[in-house]
Parts: C-alpha cells; structure tokens; sequence
C-alpha cells in the first residue's frame, strides 16, 4: 500500500467522507431557496422576482451568475494553459480539481443564462443557421459558451468512468483528449475577450473609466486567466482546510509567480489605456464611479505588492490574500462595466432585489454543494501520501 | 521550455496571421436603404396634445398605462413595453415661453428613430431585430426572439423595451405601422398628427422638407405640410419659427430615419450627443478582424491541438488523471 501510494502520489483518489454535514445541509437549502425563486419566475415572470428595468435589463444574473460566474470557472482554462501547452507538469494534479470546478461554474452559468433569457423557449434558435446572426457579439459568446460546457465534460468525462466496462470507452477518449484539451483552450478565448466585447456596442452608456473599446476584449481574457488561476489557489486552499489535506504550497508559489507577470501586464494594459484615451481623469471626479473604480483598482494593485518577492509568494497566506483580491478585483471590474459605469440615462436605477440574491447565493451554493460531493464521490482530488485512510 | 513556449509562440503566430489575413479594414457605417422612409419631427410645431400617443396605442394594439381611479386615462411617462411613442415635455424655471431654452418650455417625440446603422440590429443573436433592406424599417420578429435584452441594453436612445410582468415576454418598438401599409395607410402618429408636427415620408422627402424649414427666416410666412409627405395635400399656413441649428437623426451615429428639428438644444430634448460613426460599425469590425472566415481561432486551434498532442503523449491512459 505505502509503495502504491509512492509510485501514484499524485493519481486522483476519491477522498471519501460523510455526504450530510451541516455544511452540506445548509448548502442544499440555499440551493432550493434559489430554485423556488426561479420557479416563481417562470410562473410570474422576471418582474416578479427581480429589480430589473429598461434602464437595466442585465441584473446580476447576468452581471454575476454568467460573466463573472464563468470568469472564476476559469481555473480549467487556465490550468489546461500551463499544463499542456507550457508543459509544466508540475500544475497537472490541480487541472482535474480546477477542470471540476470550472464545469460547474460554467453549467450553472449556462443555467443563469436560461432563466435570464424572457423568451426561453426560444433558446435554441442560438444554434440553427436560420437565426444565426454572426455579426452579434452576444451570438459568439452564446455558442462558444455552450461549446465549451460539452467541451468540458468531455474533458472531465475519464474521471467518471471508472466502472470495470468503461475502461475500453475510456481508453479511445483518451486517445482523442488531446483534440478536445485544445478546443477547451480556443473557446474560452475567444468567450471570455467577447465578454469584454459585449461593451462596445453600448458606446456612449459606458463610464470612460471602462469604455475601452478594443482593449475591453483584451482586458476581459487577461483577468480571466488571471481569475482562472486565483480560483484554483482559492479552492485549493479551501480544500485543504475544509478537507484537512496538505497544503500545496509550493506548487501555489510557482503559480503565484506566474501569475504576478501576467498581473503586471494586465496594470500596463488597463492604466495605459486609460491615458492613453485621457479617461484617467474620470478617476479623479468625485463620482460613485471613481469611487468603484479606486476599489477595483486597489484589488489588483494589493496583490502585486503581497506576491512580489519569492518569499513572500511562499506564504499561504500571502497567496490565498492575493488570489481572495484578484477573485474581487475582475468582480468589480465586470461589475462596474456592465451595472456601475453602464449609464443609460438620467432615471433608472438598479440594485438587486432580494429573490434576485437568494437565486446567485443559492446558485454558488448548489455549486460547492456539488463539489464537496463530487470530490468525496469520484477521483478528482491527487491522493495524498499522508492521508489517513 | 524554452521549446514549449516557442511553440506557443507558433501557435499564437499563427492565429495572428490568420487574423491579419482576413479582411480587418473597417465595416464602415452602414448606408441608407434606396426605399428608405421615416418621421420627421417637428417640436416647434407641437403642441403636446398626444394624440400621436393615443393613436399609435390604437394602431398597435398597446394597452393603456398608469390608469388610476383619480386619472382613468392612457397617461405614458415613458417608453415601455406598452409603449411605442410617447411626447415628453422639457421645462426651465417659468415655463413662460414655448421653445425657448431659459424660462421656456418645449416637446419632443420619443420613439424608434430607425437607425441607419442600427445598435439592436448588430446585437440581436438571432435575427430578430430585422433592418428591412429597402424601407430601412427596424422590425422585431417575437417568434425568433430569446428576449436576452442585449437589444434593450444596446440602443443609444433607449428605445427596445422589454415586458417584465409576465411569463411570456416581448420587446416592444415602433414599427412605423407598417403592418397597416397595405391599407395604404402609415405611422398612425404622423396620420393623427393635427400640426403636422410629425410627418411621414420617404428619407428624401423629410431632407427636403428639412432644408426648405432651415432656409426660412424666422416668422416668415409659410405653409406646413401635415399626414404624408408627398401624400393628399393637407397643408395649412404657419409662420417659420426659429430651430436650432442642428437636424436630430442627419449625422448621429451613420445617421437616422427620422429626423428632429427643434427650438432648443436636443441635449434638453434627451437626445444625447452622439459621434458619427456607428457603435454597431466599431463592434462589428472587431468581431470580424477577430473571427472572420473563423480563420484565427481554426489557426489558434490547430497549433494549439499540435503542441497539446504532443504533451499529452506521455499521458495516454488518462492525461488528466497522472
């Protein structure tokens, strides 16, 4: 057994463990709060339970649940990045976890979306030539996105098929994973920077502090990758803790430094577009706008500080600290593009209503509900050679 | 490493020459259609009857708003899903004078202004924001609509509006009647119109019109067309009054089918300062420079599958496992 564990000391083990905790009770019951709103909405309609309005038909189940929901799931993305076209082998045992997390941040995205959309039933004039309308940016970012959730489970299926027949079936998809493993890498590329396009049609009824035209799209995939990586410190830290595993601190720290380049880009990027478009005054004006602005600003430039020195990238509180603000900082920066800074004129309003919290806090429930039982279920997790058995 | 990441580099290469090779000049606005027709709107001439508003609302089937016992009438403050056109009034201090900026008052028409380069056309998924290719009609088809509102979202002049109170809802907008065409009728605001304030007409016509009203000096005597433009004559005698000097709809955004003149600013009207070139021409270039022919992705795909291969190669029972 010691010997086995040595040779596999990364292969995926299910961790086992209890299913029904308070932990995952309570969890269940936020998820069926939120599915008792959402059946209301179907019932009622989307006025009924939410605060949207013409000056703001993108809620934050738009806002939060798909854009931002789908930017933290990108920790498969961007782990698949360094894994397999940087080849660094040393991130492989957190691309099956982060893979996990990103299938349910993605499908749970792709569910938002249904709810959010008024004439549902029509969802699938998406993928028939006859509607197609190619020139939208929202017609892109809906097929990709729906590309990429089968792209994912097809990625993710090995891990499921571990009865004794599925080994052949197993086999042949390996085979072909590499395709597939490709396809979840140009998808996400091109959904995430579209996001960021999604913005430019809107013109004038964006804030100057996040009207940046071309360079949204570029914006949108850097912290995506960024938000993708800081995931995957978040919930390998959380793992840890809740499931009392080692911590990977040094394969976090070789991350973190990674993560600190791409960061310090992404600042010249943001901040040079900014003068560049003489916008930064904006920053300056005494307006909710600079105020937010400030807010997302500082949770990137907080992070470039906390991991700049080798040490300092070593300590697990540094990374999680960091991660916890760039996780913050791409949410503030698609919140206040697409809520704070989308100005549609003088009169509307919007702030989230109560049933419209309890779907997206139920909704992020239902998605740790489903990796807590999915981890203990199935192997997705590196067994570890310390672990009690 | 070092190998990897030139690969890498290949790979993004290529996709930057595939994007390179495809077609990345600018769309361009789009231009007028040869049938185009519209409004034009008249806010000196107005006089805020509403009887555009209540006419449209019969012509289109929209069912009243904000009736209470106290005020048992169709009463639209806005554009809604229940309405399609709506007269707003701008006020300054006394309200003394009609279309004067200071201690003045003014009224303006909001309803689709028929894009040239329309917005909510770009932004529809599915085709159903229609620009028909020769009236220029901004239509909307409910049967291909997913109501994701990116329409609604997307109009610089906050037109699409969208029904929130019910399961089974639409986007609202004017359609410049154009179901009661075959009737031989048109936009029932501009049949109704009793000052002629609102015309209709092909695009030719309302430019026409537009230059004959600016060449005249005001208080001058002249006559003021009402209904169609180049329809039954209903004119009647008027006294040319004074515009500011810029037509609504002529140049914003590629320009628009209907046209406003009027007495004070439009900024006071809420019609926004907008540039000449379209937001639909800005986000349609990107998407195109990016994913014309689909030429870059299917290139950042195939050196992506290419290196991908390769590094899974060790991995052959179950790459994502060891």
């Amino acid at each position: 057994m010691a010997s086995d564990a040595t040779l596999h000391a990364h292969a995926p083990r299910p961790l086992g463990g209890p299913l029904v905790t308070p932990v995952t009770v309570v969890l269940a019951l936020l998820a069926v709060g939120a599915f008792a709103v959402l059946a209301v909405r179907m019932v009622f309609g989307l006025g009924a339970v939410t605060n949207l309005n013409d000056g703001y038909p993108w809620g934050i189940w738009i806002v939060y649940d798909v854009m931002i929901g789908s930017a933290f799931a990108c920790g498969g993305y961007a782990m698949a990045l360094l894994a397999y076209i940087f080849n660094r082998g040393e991130y492989h045992p957190l691309v099956r976890p982060a893979l996990l997390a990103s299938l349910f941040g993605y499908t749970l995205a792709g569910i938002s979306i249904f709810f959010d959309l008024g004439r549902w039933w029509n969802f699938w004039h998406v993928f028939f030539p006859q509607y197609a309308q190619p020139n939208s940016v929202m017609f892109e970012v809906a097929l990709c996105v729906s590309a990429y959730v089968i792209v994912m489970w097809i990625e993710f299926a090995p891990a499921l098929m571990q009865g004794p027949g599925m080994a052949g079936i197993r086999r042949k998809l390996s085979r072909v994973l590499f395709f597939f493993i490709a396809l979840g890498l140009v998808l996400p590329t091109m959904h995430q920077s579209s996001l960021g396009s999604l913005m430019i049609v809107f013109g004038y009824q964006v804030h100057p502090l996040w009207q940046a035209g071309w360079l949204a799209p570029l914006e949108y995939l850097m912290t995506a990758i960024m938000l993708g990586w800081s995931a995957v410190i978040f919930e390998a830290t959380m793992s840890a803790v809740g499931f009392r595993r080692r911590l990977e601190t040094p394969v976090l720290a070789g991350l973190c430094r990674i993560l600190w380049g791409l960061l310090a880009a992404y600042l010249a990027v943001r901040i040079g577009d900014l003068v560049f478009r003489g916008a930064l005054a904006h920053a300056f004006a005494p307006s909710v706008q600079a105020l937010w602005f400030w807010a997302e600003m500082a949770c990137f430039v907080v992070p470039l500080a906390l991991i700049a020195t080798r040490e300092a990238r070593r300590s697990p509180a540094r990374q999680f600290l960091a991660a916890v603000l760039l996780m913050l900082g791409g949410m503030l920066l698609r919140i206040n593009g697409f809520l704070v800074g989308y100005m549609t004129g003088p009169g509307w309003s919007y702030f989230p209503s109560l049933p419209e919290l309890l779907v997206t806090v139920g909704l992020i429930a239902f998605e740790v509900l489903a990796y807590i039982v999915i981890v203990r279920k199935f192997p997705v997790l590196p067994a570890e050679p310390a672990a009690a058995h | 490493m070092t190998m990897d990441r030139r690969n890498f580099l290949k790979a993004g290469a290529a996709a930057a020459a595939g994007a390179a090779a495809c077609p990345a000049r600018a769309r361009g606005n789009k231009t007028l259609p040869p049938g185009a027709v519209g409004l034009l709107f008249d806010s000196t001439l107005c006089i805020g009857c509403k009887a555009c508003v209540s006419a449209c609302k019969e012509a289109n089937g929209m069912p009243p708003e904000n009736v209470t016992s106290d005020a048992p009438w169709d009463a639209p403050l806005d554009l809604s899903g229940k309405t399609l056109n709506v007269i707003k009034v701008y006020r300054d201090g006394t309200a003394a004078q009609k279309d004067r900026e200071t201690d003045g008052f003014a009224f303006v028409k909001k309803s689709c202004l028929h894009c040239v380069d329309a917005s909510c056309v770009s932004a529809c998924p599915v085709k159903a924001m229609k620009k028909d290719e020769l009236t220029g009609v901004v239509s909307y088809d409910k049967n291909a609509c997913i109501g994701c509102r990116y329409c609604v979202a997307a109009c610089p002049f906050g037109v699409p509006r969208f029904t929130y109170d019910t399961p089974v809802p639409q986007i609202s907008k004017c359609q410049l009647c154009q179901h009661r065409w075959s009737q031989g009728r048109y936009a029932a605001c501009a049949e109704v119109c009793p000052t002629g304030a609102t015309l209709f007409g092909t695009v030719a016509d309302i430019r026409q019109e537009v230059a004959r009203r600016r060449a005249l000096k005001p208080g001058e005597a002249t006559v003021f067309p009402r209904g169609r433009l180049g329809g039954a004559d209903q004119s009647y005698p008027g006294t040319a009054s004074q515009y500011v000097d810029h037509v609504y709809g002529e140049k914003e955004l590629g320009g628009t089918q209907m046209m406003l003149l009027a007495g004070v600013s439009f900024d006071k009207l809420g019609y926004p300062k907008l540039p000449n070139e379209s937001f639909a021409s800005t986000s349609e270039t990107l998407q195109h420079t990016l994913y014309g022919g689909l030429v870059a992705p299917l290139a950042l795909l195939g050196g992506l599958t290419l290196i991908a291969k390769r590094n899974v190669k060790d991995h052959e029972e179950d790459p994502h496992g060891e």
